[in-house]
């Protein structure tokens, strides 16, 4: 059955191994920020201020750290549900080297204060140009490595990760049209309020494609894997797969409530964000309902425990995030520390659980493992990392709910009964459990990359035998 | 004729489809397929030392 023929694992390794790295970096940023709110002294250089680091530790977390997480998982699972090695192996390669080399610039830029100033989309036109060369070529290895399949079906892992990588393509280009007026600088294409709304667009899109539907990938597969037993409704899988297609789109302009964007569409993105209640928690639910029967796993199997917690930060924050986009929930929600919860209960609590509980999966098997070096400080990373996104999305619901209350708070002949010097002073011990929220994270994330480091000293670099489809089922 | 009619009668047929959608998935037509792709992850083994592929699946 067996042909001489491997998997390309050396891209799934290289970019495994940088997701671990790129994780450490965006989050010590991340955690150097979140310094910076309760002591301002170290805001102590133009290049290290506040403003140009905080889309530094977004680029970095989610586009490095999530990103190489989704390239690694992605290359792993279309070779191996599709059994094929990757389609144009050298234009693999090509997307590993050219995706660290957009973050290398991104890392330069940033700092600098080379931006477009687009949230989440900062950086300037010729990177864009390297970043939609390098997607385009991961379209090709991935739809590639699908058209050569040995399979019959596709597996509905890899719907998701083509339907992340397709929307992210559309996104990046549409919202990236810009004019240069030389290398460093350029200007958007659209003006006002289009502007803004095709930036949500594109913003909240990336939510719902590179951190659900791509994600959403990773959970179909390395939660099936590691639970041993296949999931729980493939049919809510294709329904709740193409209701997130057809809602997602619609959703952006909930970022704009009360704005010159007009008031219907901002009532359309209100209602099909509420829509997504739906088939996000199908999602969740058919993840963690694949574990039934077999609960018991959950209580020895660290990679388990961060998997299936991933499931409930994201049951967590979709049920959050449909009750933000209601108006006059938005009304009191907006501009507050509780968007800063609610994005790293999604971030930390569901993106990146669900990266490392893969990771640590995929780690040991690319070197011909098949455990990590120490399951105990798995588990020690699972609690450390849990306490840490509990302290930091509690101490934000406090802080953002406590703001809106006092920017909003007036006196009977109509004046302001606080100063908003007043609410940033009521933040500051809130915002001081928000920082050991963020160490206890990133500290786990160096338990993990000892424990890689562990795994992976000594250890010869290792592909597996592609292997012809064997009936699994009796 | 104007755009805004051709805009609504879009986002019909994506209602219209999405429903043909749930239907084709919860028809019995759809139940084997899906029962085969849904053992894809299990048609071959990645751990280099176990050799019991398929194990286990049966009640799921």
């Amino acid at each position: 059955m067996q042909s001489q023929a491997t998997y390309n694992y050396k891209v799934v390794r290289q970019f495994a191994i940088m997701t671990v790295v790129w994780g450490i970096v965006g989050m010590l940023v991340g955690v150097i920020v979140a310094a910076q709110l309760v002591w301002p002294e170290l805001n102590f250089a133009e290049w290290f201020h506040f403003g140009r680091l905080r889309p530094l530790h977004t680029n970095a977390v989610i586009f490095a750290f999530g990103g190489c997480a989704l390239f690694a998982t992605s290359y792993y699972v279309v070779q191996r549900t599709n059994h094929v090695p990757l389609f144009a192996p050298k234009l693999a390669s090509f997307t590993f080297w050219g995706w660290q080399l957009v973050i290398l610039l991104a890392a330069i830029t940033l700092p600098l204060g080379i931006t477009t100033s687009k949230e989440y989309a900062e950086l300037e036109w010729p990177i864009d140009l390297l970043i939609a060369v390098v997607w385009v070529s991961y379209a090709i290895v991935f739809f590639g490595t699908i058209a050569k399949r040995k399979t019959s079906h596709i597996y509905v892992a890899n719907w998701f990760y083509g339907a992340f990588i397709l929307a992210v393509a559309l996104l990046h280009i549409v919202n990236s049209a810009a004019i240069p007026v030389s290398l460093t600088k350029s200007y958007s294409a659209y003006a006002g309020v289009q502007d803004a709304m095709i930036q949500w667009w594109y913003g909240h899109n990336a939510v719902g494609f590179f951190l659900t539907a791509g994600f959403l990938g990773m959970m179909y597969y390395f939660v099936p894997k590691q639970a041993d037993r296949p999931v729980y409704s493939y049919r809510l899988s294709v329904v709740h797969f193409w209701a997130l297609i057809f809602t997602y789109m619609w959703a952006g302009p909930h970022h704009l409530h009360y704005t010159a964007l007009p008031d219907w569409t901002q009532s359309v993105g209100m209602v099909f964000s509420l829509i997504l209640l739906a088939p996000s928690w199908g999602g969740m639910i058919n993840g963690i309902m694949t574990l039934s029967g077999a609960w018991h796993k959950l209580r020895t199997d660290p990679i388990l425990k961060f998997l299936i917690t991933s499931l409930s930060f994201y049951g967590m924050s979709t049920f959050e995030g449909p009750m933000m986009s209601v108006k006059t929930v938005n009304a009191l929600s907006h501009y507050t520390d509780w968007t800063v919860g609610h994005v790293h209960s999604g971030a930390l609590g569901w993106v990146a659980m669900v990266s490392i509980g893969a990771m640590y999966y995929l780690l040991p098997r690319m070197y011909g493992k098949t455990e990590m070096y120490s399951t105990k400080l798995i588990t020690t990373h699972f609690w450390i990392a849990t306490i840490g996104v509990v302290l930091y999305i509690a101490s934000m619901w406090i802080a953002g709910v406590m703001q809106g209350l006092m920017w909003r708070a007036t006196n009977p002949d109509g004046t302001l009964t606080y100063s908003f010097v007043e609410s940033v002073k009521a933040s500051y011990p809130f915002w001081s459990i928000r920082l050991l929220g963020g160490v206890l994270f990133l500290g786990g994330m160096l338990l993990m990359f000892y424990n890689m480091v562990k795994t992976i000293a000594g250890q010869k670099a290792y592909s597996a035998p592609v292997v012809a489809p064997q009936a699994a089922h009796a | 004729m104007e755009l805004n009619d051709l805009r609504s009668i879009l986002t019909v047929l994506g209602l219209v489809c999405f429903l043909g959608i749930c239907f084709w998935a919860y028809s019995k037509s759809a139940k084997q397929g899906f029962d085969e792709a849904a053992q894809l992850p299990f048609t071959d083994d990645d751990l280099p030392v176990r050799k019991d592929p398929g194990q286990q699946r049966k009640e799921g």
